[in-house]
């Protein structure tokens, strides 16, 4: 099955041999790196006194464990410090590209290799993250991976892979107002559970899909590991063309004209078989918001909380546990919830599109004074354009708190984190246990849109009325 | 080549829970070391302690957890992060294979690549067998990776297990470090070849 999806022409054009246990052997063809997941890598290199084998194909920057707040070096965090001193002698000594704070491209991984033109379509990209995924927006097949095999593709620039199977999930229709990507994907997961996507790449397809920006294609792709599926991707376009020309390190000349054809080589068929298809229709969407512990644990803006009996046995102590720890009761509704802390950011939601329609709904007004709201930009790039169009005056004049770049509160790295049980609306991934900084600390998942109104109205509400 | 991964035998833990994420494995505050070496302790640290660091109650704190070399898990165990931390934090507390329904993707490569083999069960099994050890916590469970046999007691089990990884287990080439290097020439015709 699956023959002649994206997905099978960029394995085949990648695959260097079969392994002898029967796995592929694949070239990755870009590598992203950030502080965290690298210093054993580096350090196995090192033992074995090897050198990266194809250093210009490997990219770093820091974003996991940078402060957002206080910025000037050495870190007051001396373990941050340590870690970011530890990538910079890394590239420094294997020679390897990297975007630190002082190239003013610094940024969360998954933000700045599409936004310098580094992502593109048809490529294999691996990184130690596991929102790798986001990279599939392009037309790309991007896994996230473990520090071995980091090392592995320093040492080799291939991974060891098993094949996946592929699904189609196709939407269809315009999507109302005051819904966006977040709430598709969000939906998805909520369709077909977090464990649905096991042994599956999603490729995302339809007319909602096509319409969306490569910012919205990103969210949408970003999430596809909180699905289970290990990548997603959406076939590229001329959406996706637009996006990439001009870019810092895109394609120019002769040599756009080529890789453009290439790009145009790897589309899905319009008869490709999948191994699964879903399809949902634009109309059926509405905002939605997680209550529980993982991502699938949502319900859409005006629907109660679901009794314990509503799934099937083996998945009731899951929404206990959920309950438990949320301190939320089945049938009640979100709306109108209070929560202690916004935080608008994370490589799922902190773009300039992002920012810009958090801004358009929050100017001229306050945040609640309960609320501590704080947006942190995906990338200095994004921070800079937001400053260039004022979005930061908009947000500071409202009382929200403007910060430096990096993933900060979405899973509590740095000295952004939740304290005690606080309720956090969040922009971010993951609503897991402790996720934020804190051990009883609790997370709504949602949209900007959502998140910036819950902060004026120090409450949840459904955005729709905003609007 | 390094060391084989065929047959296992001792003690067990139950955590027989689903979509039990990294982040739950090892909390995101303890990745802010640039090596694995303490990992093991951090196992589960905001489930086994409390936020003052007291004990809490957790089949992990039971005095039988030290020597047991078996963890068993349920659906989806170790989704989320790619972070190998959880897996080295596994290893490092003294766990040579976990047994579980299913496990995440990202996660199940990652112990593959530190030769950890994860095995499969039913939720029936898996029960059955957490009930035998509930009873009797110093039962021994023995492993034969090849025959895809797991006996507790004298009760036999067939378990499910990635071909592909089985076969890396069996002959030792489960961290793919020489086999991947093995392929450089084909390796550096692709890199030519690609179109980027």
């Amino acid at each position: 099955m699956s023959e002649r999806t994206l997905y099978d022409h960029v394995w085949e054009k990648h695959r260097v041999d079969t392994l002898s246990n029967g796995q592929d052997q694949l070239f990755i063809g870009l590598h992203l790196i950030h502080e965290v997941t690298t210093p054993q890598a580096f350090a196995k290199l090192r033992e074995q006194g090897l050198p990266v084998a194809f250093p210009d194909r490997t990219v770093g920057t820091v974003d996991h464990i940078v402060p957002t707040k206080h910025v000037s070096r050495p870190y007051e965090d001396a373990q941050a410090e340590l870690m970011v001193s530890t990538l910079e002698q890394n590239v420094r000594d294997f020679g390897i590209r990297f975007f630190d704070p002082s190239t003013h491209k610094q940024g969360i991984v998954h933000v700045v290799g599409p936004e310098l033109g580094l992502t593109r379509p048809g490529m294999t990209i691996a990184c130690g993250d596991s929102h790798t995924s986001t990279h599939g927006a392009f037309g790309s097949l991007a896994f996230g991976i473990g520090s071995t095999e980091v090392s592995y593709v320093l040492q080799t620039q291939t991974l060891a892979l098993n094949r996946l199977k592929v699904r189609k999930i196709q939407m269809d229709g315009e999507l109302g107002v005051g819904i966006y990507a977040k709430d598709v994907i969000l939906r998805i997961i909520h369709e077909l559970g977090v464990k649905g996507g096991l042994g599956y790449a999603y490729e995302y397809g339809g007319s909602t899909i096509q319409a969306m920006s490569m910012d919205e294609r990103m969210t949408m792709c970003n999430m596809s590991i909180e699905g289970g599926a290990r990548i997603g991707y959406v076939n590229p376009d001329q959406t996706t063309y637009d996006y990439i020309k001009g870019r810092e390190f895109a394609p120019t000349g002769d040599d756009w004209d080529r890789q453009l054809a290439y790009w145009k080589s790897i589309v899905s068929a319009s008869d490709a078989k999948y191994d699964d298809v879903l399809c949902l229709n634009a109309a059926d969407m509405t905002p939605m918001v997680t209550w529980g512990i993982t991502p699938g644990q949502s319900v859409g803006i005006q629907d109660s909380l679901p009794a314990i009996d509503s799934v099937d046995e083996q998945e009731q102590p899951l929404l206990k546990k959920a309950y438990d720890h949320m301190n939320f009761k089945p049938g009640m509704s979100l709306i109108g919830q209070p929560v202690d802390v916004v935080f608008i950011g994370s490589c799922t939601n902190s773009r300039l599109s992002d920012l810009r329609e958090a801004a358009r709904l929050l100017k001229g007004k306050q945040v609640s004074k309960q609320v501590q709201v704080f947006v942190v930009p995906g990338s200095q790039q994004v921070k800079k354009q937001a400053e260039d169009e004022g979005l930061d005056q908009v947000f500071i004049q409202a009382g929200v708190e403007w910060r430096h770049a990096g993933c900060s509160m979405c899973l509590g790295m740095n000295t952004d984190k939740l304290v005690g049980n606080q309720l956090c609306a969040s922009t971010s991934n993951r609503n897991f246990i402790g996720r934020q900084g804190s051990p009883s600390g609790r997370t709504l998942l949602m949209s900007p849109a959502m998140a910036v109104m819950a902060a004026v109205e120090g409450r949840i509400v459904d955005v729709r009325e905003y609007m | 080549m390094v060391a084989k991964r065929e047959k296992f035998e001792g003690t067990a833990v139950v955590c027989l829970e689903d979509d039990v994420d990294t982040d739950q494995i090892v909390p995101a505050r303890f990745l802010k070391e640039i090596t694995f070496d303490k990992m093991g302790e951090y196992l589960f640290y905001d489930a086994r302690f409390d936020e003052k660091g007291q004990v809490k109650d957790h089949p992990l704190n039971l005095a039988a957890a030290k020597t047991s070399t078996i963890l068993i898990a349920g659906k989806n165990f170790g989704c989320g992060s790619s972070r190998e931390h959880a897996p080295q934090a596994i290893a490092r507390f003294g766990f040579q294979v976990v047994i579980g329904e299913s496990f995440a993707e990202i996660f199940a490569g990652n112990c593959k690549a530190i030769g950890v083999p994860l095995l499969m069960l039913t939720r029936v099994e898996l029960e059955e067998i957490s009930q035998m050890i509930k009873q009797q916590t110093d039962l021994k469970i023995r492993i034969s990776i090849e025959k895809n046999s797991l006996f507790v007691s004298d009760k036999q089990y067939t378990f499910k297990m990635n071909q592909s990884y089985k076969e890396a287990f069996l002959d030792g080439s489960w961290d793919a470090a020489a086999l991947l290097a093995a392929n450089q020439g084909l390796i550096k015709e692709m890199a030519k070849a690609l179109p980027y």
